[in-house]
C-alpha cells in the first residue's frame, strides 16, 4: 500500500509492485535526482584504463567540473587536461580551431609525450556540427608519434544510438593496432573491473592454457597493444557488446558475448558455447549446481527472514538475482532500478507471475529525494544505491558485478551476503567514493 | 589564450552557483541539461547534499527535445513534480545546450508560474561562467521577489551578510563566525544570504542598516538592496584583528554616509600572491599586509568587477595567464589543485576551497575568520 513520505508527499509513481509494472519502463520519466551513491565508474575512470594515455576534455565549465575532479580524486591529474569552451566560441564558429590548437598546446606542455591521447568532445560540438574528422586528421598529421582516438561526453545522445557508456567501452580498443594473431590468445573486453581470478571464466581459460589479455591488468601501452594478438574477444558486460563487434570487424578476431547470469542453465549453455568457439573441451559442471544449492541453503539459514533490497548497480541482472533468491526462500522485498534491460525480460515475466508483490523502486525519480529511510533500517542491501535508500550498514559493497562470473558469481554473491549480514560497514563513507576500485586497475 | 588547463582544476560553474545559493530556501532548482550536471553538483559542490533534503534536479534533456524545441516536456515534468513536492519556488537554470538553442528562460518561467501558481525564476546560466555569476544572479532574483518592501530600518546598528555559499566558505562555521563578528561589533544580524537563515529572516533584509558582502556572489543582491532600500554595502571578510577593525569601521562609515565602502588599503607590491575568488582573496591579501607588513596581491580567477580590486591585482582565468602572473612571487596562497603550476622558487601555501577542489580537501579548509592567526603562521 502506498504511504505518505511526509505530510505532503506520497510514494505514488516512485514505487510499484512488479505485478503492476510495465516492461521495460516501470516508471514515468521526468525530473531526475542523483543519490549520494557514487561507486559506479564514469568515462574518466574508464579512459584511464589505457596505460600511459592522456585524456583531454573539450567542454564547457559545467561539464569539465565533474570530470576534472574525478581525475583529481583518483590522483590522475597528470594524465588529464582540459580545453574550456566559452560563449564566444559558440558565436565565433571557431570550435575546430579551439580543439586543434588547445589539444596541441597541451601536448606541447606535457613533461612526457604520451603514446596515446583520448580527446573527449561534448554535446556542443555535436550540435555545432563540428568537423571532427578534420580535427583528428590534422592532429594525427601534426603528431604522428601519438595515437589519437575520439571519445565523447555527450549525454544528450543517450537516447539516440549507442549510449555514452557503450561508446566509451568501445573507444578503449580503437587504439589497438593489427598484429599477428595467436589462436590461443583471448582478450576479455569491456570491463572496468578486472575479472576475478576465481571466476569460472578465468579458471576455464587457464585450465585450457589460453593466453589471457585484459585491459585492467595492462601496465604499459605496449602491454595494452599486445591485446591485439588475441584471436578471440570475450565480453560479459552488455555495454561492451557493440565495442566487441567493432573490434572484431576491425582486427578480425571473433567476438563472443558471455552473459552474466544467475541462471544455472544459462551459465552452462553460455560456457558450453564458449568452448565450441574456442575449440576447447566442454567445461565440467559436475557438482556446481549442488554447490550453489548448498550455499543458498546455508545463506538462507543464516539470514533468515531479514528483508533484502537489491539495486541495479550491483550487477547487470538485478531481477535475475532477485528471482534466484526468492526461489530459494529469501525475503527479497525491493529492487531499485530505473529501467529493465532486454536481457531481463524473462526474469521480469517470471517474477511478475510468481512474486507479484515484489516492490520496484526507481533511483532517479524526483520523489526519491525524500524516499530514503531516515532512520537505519533492518534490511540487508545488495548494492550501494539500495544501501543508501534503505539506510543500512549491512550491505554488499560491489558494483558492476565486481568481476564475478558463472557459478562463482552465485557463490561469491552469497558469501558476500553472509558477510554483510554479520558485519556492518560505514555505508555513508563507502558509497560516496567515486569509481569504486579504480585505484587498483588504472595503473595508479 | 587557448583556454587550456594542462593540469589545474576548473571552478564550479554558474549553474551550480544557482543551486548552491538557493539550496537552503525550500525551492526546487532544475538544471536544464541532459545528464551529469546533477551528479557533478551533488558530488563535488554540495556538502549539504547528504543531510538536507533540498530539491535539486536535472531535466534530462534529450537530443530530439533540443532539436525539436520541445519545451512542453520540461514544463510538464516541472509542473508535475511541483504539484507533488510543493516547493516554495521553482528555479530553472541553463547549461550549454539550452544556450545554443536559444531557450527562452523568462517565458518558460512565466508559463510554469501560471500553471502552478508557484513563483518561478528562469536563470540564463550557460555553464560557461563560474559559480560566482550564477550565485549572484540567483540571490539577487530571490531578493527582488521575496524581500518585503514595507519594512522599517532598525534604529540600532544592523546588517545582512551577503554572498555566503559553501563554495566559498564550506560548512566549517565561517558563516557563523562572520555573524559573531558583526554581533560583537554591535550589529544585529538580520539575515545571512544564504546559509543558516530562515525565509522569514531573509524577507526582512530591508530592515538592515548596512550589508556586508563577503564574496562576489553577494554583489548582485547588495546592489538590489541598495536600489530597493538605499542600504549601502561594505565588501570584505573580517579576517585578522586589524583588517576586521577596518571592516567594522567601514560598516559604521557606510551607515553614517549611506555610501558603499570598498576596502582598498595601501600596501607594497605583492611578493605574496593569493589566487581565488575576488572579495575573499582581497580580504586575505589585505589582512596579511596589515598583520605581517608584507605586500600581497590577488589573482582573481572568478568573475569580479574590476572596481573591487586594486591596481596590483589581476583577473586571470586561464592556467597560462596565472602562470605568467606568478612570476616573481615568493609565496603563493591557493587551492592545492593549483600547486602543480607554482613556480619552483615560490613557496606554496595550500588554502583549499570547495569552489575549486570540491570535496577533496573539505576537512582541511580553514575558518579564516576565527583562525586567521594560525593560517598566517603557515604563510610566514
Amino acid at each position: 500500500m502506498l504511504k505518505k513520505v511526509n505530510a505532503q508527499i506520497s510514494q505514488e509513481g516512485a514505487q510499484i509492485t512488479i505485478g503492476d509494472a510495465s516492461f521495460p519502463e516501470p516508471f514515468v520519466s521526468g525530473l531526475e535526482y542523483a543519490s549520494p551513491a557514487r561507486g559506479t565508474w564514469n568515462i574518466v575512470h574508464t579512459g584511464m584504463l589505457i596505460p600511459e594515455a592522456h585524456e583531454i576534455f573539450v567542454c564547457a565549465a559545467s561539464c569539465l567540473r565533474g570530470v576534472v575532479l574525478t581525475a583529481a580524486e583518483m590522483h590522475a591529474e597528470d594524465r588529464f587536461s582540459t580545453v574550456a569552451v566559452r560563449e564566444h566560441n559558440l558565436l565565433d564558429g571557431d570550435m575546430e580551431e579551439l580543439i586543434i590548437e588547445g589539444v596541441s598546446d597541451i601536448i606541447e606542455k606535457l613533461p612526457v609525450r604520451p603514446p596515446a591521447v583520448l580527446v573527449y568532445t561534448s554535446c556542443v560540438h555535436h550540435f555545432a556540427g563540428c568537423d571532427l574528422d578534420m580535427i583528428y586528421r590534422v592532429l594525427r598529421e601534426r603528431y604522428p608519434d601519438i595515437d589519437f582516438t575520439d571519445c565523447y561526453m555527450n549525454p544528450i545522445m543517450r537516447k539516440s544510438g549507442l549510449t555514452p557508456d557503450q561508446l566509451m567501452r568501445s573507444r578503449l580498443y580503437t587504439l589497438l593496432k593489427e598484429r599477428e594473431m595467436r589462436p590461443d590468445a583471448v582478450a576479455i573486453i569491456g570491463n572496468d573491473l578486472p575479472t576475478d581470478e576465481n571466476s569460472d571464466l578465468m579458471i576455464y581459460l587457464k585450465e585450457n592454457h589460453r593466453k589471457i589479455h585484459e585491459i585492467t591488468s595492462c601496465k604499459s601501452y605496449e602491454e595494452y597493444q599486445k591485446m591485439a594478438e588475441s584471436a578471440y574477444y570475450i565480453s560479459y558486460n552488455a555495454g561492451a557488446v557493440a565495442g566487441g563487434n567493432m573490434l572484431s570487424e576491425r582486427l578480425g578476431g571473433k567476438h563472443y558475448y558471455l552473459p552474466f547470469s544467475f541462471c544455472y542453465d544459462e551459465i552452462e549453455n553460455s560456457f558450453t558455447k564458449l568452448a565450441e568457439i574456442l575449440g576447447t573441451p566442454k567445461p565440467d559442471f559436475t557438482g556446481k549446481r549442488e554447490a550453489c544449492d548448498a550455499a543458498l541453503k546455508e545463506t538462507r539459514a543464516l539470514i533468515g527472514d531479514k528483508p533484502i533490497a537489491i539495486d541495479y548497480t550491483y550487477c547487470p541482472r538485478p531481477l535475475g538475482l532477485a528471482r534466484m533468491l526468492l526461489d530459494a526462500g529469501f525475503k527479497v522485498e525491493r529492487v531499485y532500478l530505473d529501467t529493465i534491460s532486454g536481457e531481463e525480460k524473462q526474469d521480469f515475466i517470471y517474477l511478475k507471475e510468481y512474486y507479484p508483490g515484489l516492490l520496484l523502486y526507481p533511483t532517479v525519480h524526483a520523489k526519491m529525494r525524500f524516499m530514503s529511510e531516515k532512520e537505519p533500517s533492518d534490511m540487508l542491501a545488495i548494492g550501494q544505491k539500495a544501501a543508501y535508500f534503505v539506510n543500512t550498514n549491512h550491505f554488499v559493497n560491489v558494483i558492476e558485478g565486481g568481476g564475478m562470473l558463472g557459478y562463482q558469481a552465485i557463490l561469491h554473491t552469497l558469501e558476500l551476503m553472509r558477510e554483510a549480514f554479520l558485519e556492518e560497514k560505514d555505508m555513508r563513507t563507502l558509497i560516496q567514493v567515486k569509481g569504486m576500485g579504480c585505484e587498483g586497475c588504472c595503473g595508479l | 589564450m587557448r583556454q587550456t588547463a594542462r593540469i589545474i582544476s576548473t571552478y564550479s560553474a554558474d549553474v551550480f552557483g544557482v543551486c548552491s545559493a538557493l539550496f537552503e530556501l525550500g525551492g526546487m532548482t532544475v538544471m536544464h541539461d541532459a545528464s551529469g550536471c546533477n551528479s557533478t553538483y551533488t558530488t563535488h559542490d554540495e556538502p549539504r547534499w547528504y543531510d538536507m533534503d533540498s530539491m535539486v534536479y536535472i531535466s534530462g534533456l534529450s537530443e530530439m527535445e533540443a532539436i525539436m524545441g520541445d519545451d512542453e516536456k520540461l514544463i510538464g515534468d516541472i509542473v508535475s513534480a511541483a504539484r507533488e513536492l510543493h516547493p516554495n519556488f521553482i528555479a530553472v537554470a541553463g547549461t550549454p545546450i539550452p544556450t545554443m538553442t536559444g531557450f527562452d528562460f523568462d517565458s518558460i518561467a512565466r508559463m510554469i508560474e501560471q500553471e502552478t501558481g508557484i513563483p518561478t525564476f528562469g536563470f540564463k546560466t550557460t555553464g560557461m561562467n563560474t559559480y560566482v555569476q550564477g550565485a549572484s544572479m540567483a540571490l539577487e532574483a530571490y531578493a527582488r521577489r521575496f524581500v518585503e518592501r514595507e519594512v522599517e530600518k532598525t534604529t540600532h546598528p544592523s546588517a545582512n551578510i551577503l554572498g555566503l555559499t559553501p563554495l566559498d566558505f564550506t560548512v566549517n562555521g565561517t558563516d557563523n563566525s562572520i555573524a559573531k563578528f558583526l554581533e560583537n561589533a554591535g550589529f544585529e544580524v538580520i539575515s545571512k544570504w544564504a546559509m543558516g537563515s530562515t525565509l522569514e529572516e531573509l524577507a526582512k533584509a530591508g530592515k538592515a542598516q548596512v550589508n556586508l558582502v563577503v564574496s562576489a556572489a553577494g554583489l548582485g543582491v547588495a546592489k538590489a538592496l541598495k536600489e530597493l532600500f538605499g542600504t549601502p554595502y561594505v565588501t570584505g571578510v573580517p579576517m585578522g584583528k586589524v583588517y576586521a577593525e577596518k571592516v567594522e569601521h567601514a560598516l559604521r562609515e557606510a551607515v553614517k554616509s549611506g555610501d558603499n565602502q570598498i576596502l582598498h588599503l595601501k600596501g607594497d607590491d605583492g611578493e605574496i600572491v593569493v589566487v581565488g575568488e575576488g572579495i575573499s582573496s582581497l580580504s586575505l591579501a589585505q589582512a596579511i599586509e596589515l598583520e605581517a607588513g608584507r605586500g600581497a596581491r590577488v589573482l582573481c580567477a572568478t568573475e569580479c568587477e574590476e572596481e573591487m580590486l586594486r591596481k596590483k591585482d589581476q583577473i586571470t582565468f586561464d592556467e597560462e595567464e596565472i602562470e605568467e602572473a606568478l612570476a616573481g612571487a615568493k609565496i603563493m596562497i591557493a587551492d592545492p589543485l593549483y600547486q602543480p603550476i607554482c613556480p619552483k622558487e615560490t613557496r606554496f601555501v595550500p588554502l583549499p576551497t570547495e569552489a575549486f577542489s570540491g570535496r577533496i580537501y573539505r576537512d582541511e579548509i580553514p575558518n579564516l575568520v576565527d583562525g586567521f592567526k594560525d593560517f598566517l603562521r603557515k604563510v610566514l
